[in-house]
């Protein structure tokens, strides 16, 4: 990166995402006619068009924030609107069309958030109402008529001006911020450790009501909803934002326990996590059907190989919810492990960049926040590609940018948003309000000694 | 919160390094199963892709691929399905693939299948390019006729050229029906393939060569030409008894229908061939001895793979006899074991002079441009010593004689074909139900048959049952008419 500041940065990372992106559309649109397909225009286009205006938004509203973010976030979107449009070539949808306009409402969003939260501690005396929101966005789908029913075995879904809308997407985003709220304020007093727990320490019990309070919501998010995935990234973020916070080990290792008792009562409570423990196990077993998904899944894998079998070669009919839960293995047939891997190090980076970010951060509720947004982030990539590659129970949860789904797109690129901010304001607080050209030699030997 | 922090980050990043390894172990260890995993759609997707090439009889596809339209872009029919049923096999999503279909899978795709199954993308290029036609040797109206001729009866036919070892008809009955086992319905399958594979009278076993049969008395064949190779002569006198007293036993062996073979006095070898003479035979077994008659018959392929495009069930003529098996063996009773192929091979031997070739179904097989890419596996071929030469000229010219007269005037008289010499010799093998009924033969060097009816019914002979089959047989191959 030569000269020209963070946002200059961007820019050229932004074209190089824009220009990646629309080569791999008009790459896919040759699969299907020779001339140059509209839809391939259209996408490379819109990309364009929402990463100008973001960039400018960005320029504008927090001249300093990292530079990677958006580029990362385009490069996954514009990957995931091609493959969303490669599963429509395959199973006659159009949902490509529509995960544009999402694009683009999510950018808006970004750009309205970066426009409307110039401090970040300006939500931190929300904290209340984040919280509040978190359990209305949750139950919202068990709301008559609201509630667009059960869906592939799960009620997670709201029907709002003829959309569909996942709100427990945005109440991941809540639980964060209400977390990283709640705990700058009580973490002196959650790290003594008053009792004796055999060899570990723990606080006194009142002060364990919070992480008994989260298993709790876990363990009926994974009974009541029959949103596994979501159980497990709300328990994951929750427990590792408190070890953060307290520095005690004993939070993770009593919350795992807890969760673990908590899990096999469910296990043996409900037919539908049994069902998914067996597949998990033996997906061989029973291929034509409860088995099915992982094994469409590990068939996509294996058939692709180390180079995939090419853009638009592939099988994605074949797999169920291709266009979503499960596009990471389309990736993955079409372009092979080379493919796969290159997505795992955008997430990689994306996370390192965040976890960076918090570090640096200028306050113990910007830390906090921006590290639970990056373990939102990785926990939900992990969850699912572990899952779509059998190292985890499989769980219907999206890949975060390339999935299709207005709902997720909305609530990751409020991660970013938020995480541009903390970044922003912290470079701004470390070398005051004025920019000089001297800055940006001095922020790079800050980062590398941090 | 910093060192948290990195811990955390750390945490985080052996997350992300056990999806990269696992990845891994999918898609480069794993790879293989997975691609090829019976479950796996695509590699049948991409297989029914390919037009297959033709299985063509005469001028005619006996086995072709129409396109469908379908996501499974064509399917396999089988225009004549019955009638050569167990050549063509079939050509199935759910049961895979069978006799030729699978024998013959690399050339009627015209690729191996491994190529298939690890790099779908590479293929794209040869995707279009259609399958190889195999061209068979089966003449259709020798075919038609075994299947006319067996007219529903449980049996087989297996016709050979002499000269050159091509098979002019395979068929087995009963048979079934090719076409519902290749449908692309998996459940129109099934509701095909269950009744078939209960079936007690199994259809789909493929009696000319992948069933053995006790040979009887066209063993003698067998047994005449260890003699004559041994230095008997047709004209050899031997006693004309009621029964032979086989050494050892009291269980003696007596001729068909009792009595002597001819007036009770003497009889030459000849003559015991044309009347299939038990005690004769019998008694040349044990003068020849079980080692004997072992050699000149895997001279003549048995206890030996026989070399074909289809899997041939071994004959078996058993090691180790004493006295009593050898006198039944030397008449083709007890634990001698015989397919109509291998039986068919006996008799083309004979008709070509000594000399075996071996047998071959496929004549040539065409890329979609019509060029020949290989053409039929034949030669001589023979068991040990393997010179492809059972036995030697002048005893298949004994040999010719002998049979030429049991159609003449003995025991194969209903297998005359006016203005053709036909040679043969009859069978009535007992075993456990009714008798296994049995002819070999020839039309002068132009066809060599062999016909087995299993279960002929209690009455039967292989004179009265088998010899007309194989003479509708001969006749369609020689153009001769009633």
């Amino acid at each position: 990166m030569t000269g020209g500041g963070p946002r200059a940065t961007e820019a050229r990372l932004l074209a190089g995402a824009v220009f990646v992106t629309s080569f791999a559309a008009v790459l896919l649109g040759w699969t299907e006619s020779p001339e140059l397909p509209p839809a391939a225009i259209v996408t490379g286009l819109a990309l364009a068009v929402t990463a100008i205006v973001a960039h400018l938004t960005v320029r504008f509203a927090a001249p300093e924030a990292d530079p990677t973010l958006l580029p990362l976030a385009f490069l996954l979107n514009g990957l995931g609107l091609v493959f969303v449009r490669r599963v429509d070539l395959a199973t006659g949808s159009d949902l490509a069309a529509t995960q544009t306009v999402w694009t683009a409402v999510a950018v808006g969003l970004l750009c309205g958030t970066l426009l409307f939260v110039r401090r970040i501690r300006e939500l931190a005396r929300l904290q209340y109402t984040f919280g509040l929101l978190t359990i209305v966005l949750l139950v919202l789908p068990l709301v008559p008529g609201l509630t667009a029913g059960v869906i592939n075995g799960a009620q997670l879904w709201i029907d709002l001006f003829g959309m569909r809308f996942q709100p427990g997407e945005l109440a991941k985003l809540t639980m964060v911020i209400f977390l990283a709220a709640y705990l700058e304020r009580n973490r002196a007093l959650l790290s003594v450790a008053t009792q004796r727990f055999g060899p570990v320490l723990l606080p006194a019990a009142r002060h364990l009501a919070p992480v008994l309070l989260a298993v709790l919501i876990a363990l009926v998010l994974m009974a009541g909803l029959r949103d596994l995935g979501s159980a497990l990234l709300f328990f994951g973020t929750f427990v590792s934002l408190l070890y953060v916070a307290t520095g005690r080990i004993a939070y993770p290792v009593v919350g795992a326990a807890f969760f673990a008792v908590g899990a096999y009562v469910v296990y043996s409570l409900f037919g539908h996590v049994r069902v998914r423990i067996h597949i998990w196990l033996d997906p061989w077993e029973d291929v034509s059907d409860t088995g099915f998904q992982l094994a469409q899944s590990l068939f996509a894998l294996g058939t692709g190989g180390l180079t995939g079998t090419g853009l638009g070669e592939g099988r994605p009919q074949d797999v169920p919810f291709s266009a979503t839960d499960a596009i990471f293995v389309v990736i993955g047939e079409e372009l092979g492990l080379l493919g796969a891997t290159a997505v795992l190090l955008l997430f990689l980076v994306l996370v390192v960049r965040g976890f960076r970010i918090s570090q640096t951060a200028r306050d113990e509720f910007s830390t906090l926040l921006a590290t639970g947004l990056t373990t939102l982030l990785a926990f939900q990539t992990f969850v699912i590609i572990g899952g779509l590659t059998r190292l985890v129970p499989l769980t219907g949860i999206t890949l975060p940018f390339v999935s299709y789904g207005g709902s997720s797109l909305l609530s990751n690129y409020l991660i970013i948003a938020l995480l541009l901010r903390v970044s922003d304001e912290s470079r701004r607080s470390a070398f005051g309000e004025q920019p000089t050209a001297r800055r940006r030699g001095s922020e790079t030997s800050s980062e590398a000694a941090s | 919160m910093s060192r948290q922090i990195s811990r955390l980050s750390l945490a985080v990043l052996l997350l992300f390094g056990a999806l990269f390894v696992n990845l891994n172990v999918i898609a480069l260890i794993q790879a293989d199963d997975l691609a090829n995993h019976p479950a796996n759609r695509r590699l049948i997707i991409r297989e029914y892709g390919i037009e297959r090439g033709p299985l063509v009889v005469g001028e005619q596809a006996i086995a072709r691929s129409d396109p469908t339209g379908g996501e499974l872009e064509y399917q396999r029919t089988y225009p004549e399905g019955e009638l050569y049923a167990h050549l063509t096999g079939y050509y199935s999503i759910v049961l895979q693939r069978a006799a030729l279909e699978q024998q013959l899978n690399e050339e009627l795709t015209g690729q191996p299948t491994e190529i298939l199954a690890q790099n779908l993308g590479q293929l794209l290029g040869r995707q279009d390019r259609p399958g190889n036609a195999v061209e068979l040797t089966i003449d259709p109206a020798v075919q038609a006729a075994a299947r006319d001729a067996l007219d529903g009866r449980e049996g087989a036919v297996v016709a050979l050229d002499p000269t050159s070892g091509a098979v002019l008809a395979s068929y087995s009955n009963p048979t079934y029906d090719p076409n519902p086992l290749s449908s692309h319905s998996p459940s129109e399958v099934n509701e095909a393939w269950l009744p078939l594979r209960d079936d007690e009278d199994r259809p789909l076993v493929d009696r000319a060569i992948s069933e053995t049969y006790a040979p009887g008395s066209t063993f003698k064949v067998v047994t005449a030409a260890a003699a004559l190779e041994a230095g008997v002569s047709p004209t050899t006198p031997f006693p004309d008894e009621v029964e032979y007293d086989v050494p050892l036993t009291t269980a003696n062996i007596g001729n068909f229908g009792g009595g002597p073979c001819l007036d009770g006095d003497e009889i030459d070898l000849s003559d015991a061939m044309r009347v299939s003479c038990n005690t004769v035979f019998a008694r040349l077994g044990n003068e020849l001895g079980d080692e004997s008659l072992r050699e000149q018959a895997e001279r003549f392929g048995f206890n030996d793979e026989v070399p074909y495009e289809l899997d041939v069930a071994v004959s078996a003529f058993p090691g180790d006899l004493d006295e009593p098996a050898t006198a039944q063996s030397a008449i083709g009773q007890r634990d001698v074991r015989a397919t109509p192929m291998q039986m068919a091979m006996v008799a083309a031997t004979i008709a070509n002079g000594g000399e075996l070739r071996r047998p071959y179904v496929v004549d040539a097989i065409r890329d979609p441009d019509g060029q020949v890419i290989r053409g039929p596996e034949d030669g001589r071929w023979s068991g040990p010593p393997g010179d492809g030469r059972p036995v030697s000229p002048r005893t298949a010219d004994q040999l010719r004689e002998m049979l030429e007269d049991v159609v003449e005037d003995g025991t194969g008289t209903s297998a005359q074909i006016d203005g053709v010499t036909v040679g043969g010799k009859t069978g009535t093998a007992q075993t456990g139900g009714g008798p296994t009924v049995w002819f070999l033969g020839f039309a002068d060097d132009e066809i060599a048959v062999a016909v087995v009816l299993p279960e002929a019914g209690a009455d039967a002979t292989g004179g009265g049952v088998a010899a007309p089959v194989a003479r509708q047989v001969m006749q369609a191959a020689t153009g001769q008419s009633d």
